[in-house]
């Protein structure tokens, strides 16, 4: 891992400007005492992504903690169903503790390290972001609180229980929908209460400046380690980049080292939930309108007086009625496209990656899988599509033994 | 209509502090808020914080959020927020509304500065619009008359205290400690310091809120800022009252204390 890995700064003129706006998305909309803890985390990272020792030691971790670089795995069985174009996985399931979100908690907890706090905080809605961040904690020697809510607590049990075992405190959240968005509330509320000794550990590209910019940036080794592995497998760049997207975290991990790239086609699938008609997704970038929503202008699930619409999806960490701004940004500029996938949609792809290749993925990731077969039918036998196969499906198991009848 | 500068002024003739309330608007029901509102300025209240309830209320402990909660499952829209205002604004106290930036900015800037205006409002609180975002907004309030006030808190630079403060007209809203809404036994030791310091940024009144609940704590705070900010107390009051004649005279009651407080 080199400097530019780490954040590619300026390569592709995609940063944020000094007020954490991707155009005029981002920024900071939260109470003016969390403002100086928020400058403080932006200096300490800016300082921290030029300091040799610092991206040594996330590297180092990386590698011989996380388990990087994660294989690439053509998947020719799955993509039968995709009109014979080629689907390539990039297996971030393959990680410790299973998701792409390991690299984004271990940047992290290095940075409440060189900002002298002893505590973290952390929301999450499948559990995975909180194991990550409970694992990096354990690792760390940090406390370690997680807000869930307590719909998701029940839906993730057997994430609670690997929490808990981490050693991190689990607080359920009983307020509003009782899932990842008042998770995230109640996460700030902590924050501003704590802010002298604590860290929070945002774990997506969404909330206020400068978490998106630092979450995308550990992020984006997913990204740098595909575009390599793809040019040595295949000879070439591909054709599309697929990947889930709730916050977005998996997203911009995968599509950022493309950005550049103008052949290659970006294309994020949302949740559809039981459909757009239903009213029950999570269609944030398809079917949201722009607001302010955890302290970040971006695409929300808004009524027509901003109060926040509840979102739906049958995974717990797409359920989110906001998005990362840079996706937004993405968006309106039309570099990335986004789609929904239902529910069904999802499951199907879900089982049938299990069935033809081995491999049971996070339903979460099973969006962009269900994505890519509809896209290799569009693209045709020529394409190939790369698909971040962001998390691996042991946690949920639950959800597929009540779906298919296990 | 009152304004808060005449407010203001009274209570530095009176050599006190002024009284300000907050309510969310729709809380324990429709009229029901416009009734407490009113029974606040009756015990002593001077200036009236209507509260625009809103679905992600990230800087409120968990009696404003039940309050907030109440309210929007009683359906409460800006139309009904507006029309609090104008109940409010009829007893002759300064009227303002408290929110969360996004419900502004989905209504439209210049449309939510026009609306409140002609209800009788004088001006918002905006806990999460910070001076970096808040030209539109200053701008249009500016446009239709109405004041601006934003927070300072304890971890504020000289820095940012005066960013703020240079955005703020009508008042300096000093946020008490570092926390969420709600009584606590001790007003935070930070405040003192947060107003002495806010003070040479502004020629502005400095109010305190955040942890103000009672007739003692809103004497020490008087004595060295310029309002006293009441708002989860009288929450409190409603939410424990059997009905909506005991809440208003449990609501009184605090109000009177409490105003009897900031004259002390």
């Amino acid at each position: 891992m080199t400097a530019a890995d780490l954040a590619g700064n300026g390569v592709h003129g995609d940063d944020p400007d000094t007020q954490g706006k991707f155009g005029v998305f981002g920024g900071r909309y939260v109470p003016e005492a969390l403002i100086p803890a928020l400058d403080e985390v932006a200096a300490e990272y800016d300082k921290a992504k030029n300091d040799a020792e610092f991206i040594g030691e996330f590297d180092r971790l990386l590698r011989t903690y996380a388990g990087r670089p994660t294989t690439l795995t053509e998947v020719p069985r799955f993509a039968e169903q995709a009109g014979g174009a080629r689907i390539i996985l990039k297996r971030e399931d393959l990680t410790h503790t299973g998701a792409h979100k390991i690299n984004n908690v271990l940047g992290q907890a290095l940075l409440t390290k060189r900002l002298g706090k002893t505590r973290v905080i952390a929301e999450t809605g499948a559990g995975q972001h909180g194991v990550a961040t409970a694992t990096a904690a354990a690792l760390m020697g940090l406390e370690c609180v997680i807000y869930m809510g307590a719909v998701d607590c029940e839906r993730q049990a057997l994430n609670v229980a690997r929490m808990k075992l981490l050693g991190a405190t689990v607080v359920p959240v009983t307020n509003g929908s009782q899932t990842l968005k008042d998770a995230i509330n109640e996460a700030f509320r902590d924050w501003v209460a704590n802010v002298d000794h604590t860290h929070y550990l945002f774990g997506t590209i969404a909330g206020p400046h400068p978490f998106p910019e630092i979450v995308r940036d550990f992020a984006r080794i997913i990204g740098v380690e595909a575009r390599r592995q793809i040019m040595e497998l295949t000879g070439r760049l591909p054709d599309a980049v697929a990947a889930a997207v709730g916050g977005g975290s998996n997203a911009i991990g995968i599509f950022h080292a493309f950005i550049g790239d103008e052949g290659v086609q970006l294309h994020g699938f949302e949740a559809g939930g039981r459909g757009l008609e239903s009213g029950e997704h999570a269609l944030t970038l398809t079917a949201g309108s722009v607001g302010v929503l955890h302290g970040s202008r971006t695409y929300v699930l808004q009524d027509d007086e901003g109060q926040t619409v509840e979102s739906h999806s049958i995974s717990a960490g797409l359920d989110y009625p906001g998005v990362g701004p840079e996706h937004a940004w993405l968006k309106d500029s039309g570099r990335a496209t986004y789609h929904g996938v239902t529910d069904a949609e999802a499951m199907e792809a879900f089982a049938l990656l299990a069935r033809t290749e081995g491999i049971i993925p996070a339903i979460e990731s099973s969006h962009a899988l269900a994505g890519a077969l509809k896209l290799g039918r569009e693209m045709g036998p020529d394409a190939t599509i790369l698909v971040n196969l962001s998390g691996r499906g042991d946690k949920d198991m639950g959800t597929a033994m009540k779906y298919f009848n296990l | 209509m009152t304004t808060l500068q005449t407010v203001f002024a009274k209570a530095k003739a009176d050599d006190r502090a002024a009284l300000i309330g907050y309510l969310p608007a729709g809380f324990p029901s429709k009229d029901g808020a416009i009734a407490v509102a009113t029974a606040m300025v009756e015990a002593g209240c001077d200036v009236i914080e209507i509260g625009l309830p809103y679905s992600d209320p990230l800087m409120d402990g968990p009696t404003i959020q039940d309050a907030v909660h109440r309210s929007l499952v009683n359906g409460t829209r800006i139309a009904d927020v507006l029309r609090t205002v104008e109940g409010v604004a009829k007893t002759g106290a300064a009227t303002l509304v408290m929110t969360y930036w996004n419900p502004i900015d989905r209504y439209g800037v210049d449309r939510f500065a026009r609306d409140l205006a002609a209800a009788g409002g004088v001006g918002t609180i905006t806990p999460d619009l910070t001076p970096e975002e808040a030209g539109p907004w200053r701008a249009a309030s500016a446009d239709a008359g109405i004041d601006t006030v934003f927070l300072v808190a304890p971890s504020s630079t000289e820095a940012r205290i005066k960013a703020v403060a240079d955005s703020c007209t009508g008042f300096v809203y000093a946020a008490s400690l570092m926390g969420v809404t709600g009584a606590r036994d001790q007003v935070g030791t930070a405040a003192q310091g947060l107003v002495e310091r806010t003070r040479p940024h502004t020629s502005l009144p400095v109010c305190v809120g955040l942890g103000v609940g009672t007739g003692r704590q809103a004497a020490e705070v008087a004595g060295y800022a310029d309002g006293v900010i009441v708002g989860s107390a009288f929450i409190r009051r409603v939410l424990d009252a059997p009905d909506e004649a005991s809440a208003l005279a449990s609501v009184r009651e605090l109000g009177a204390e409490l105003a009897a407080g900031v004259r002390a």
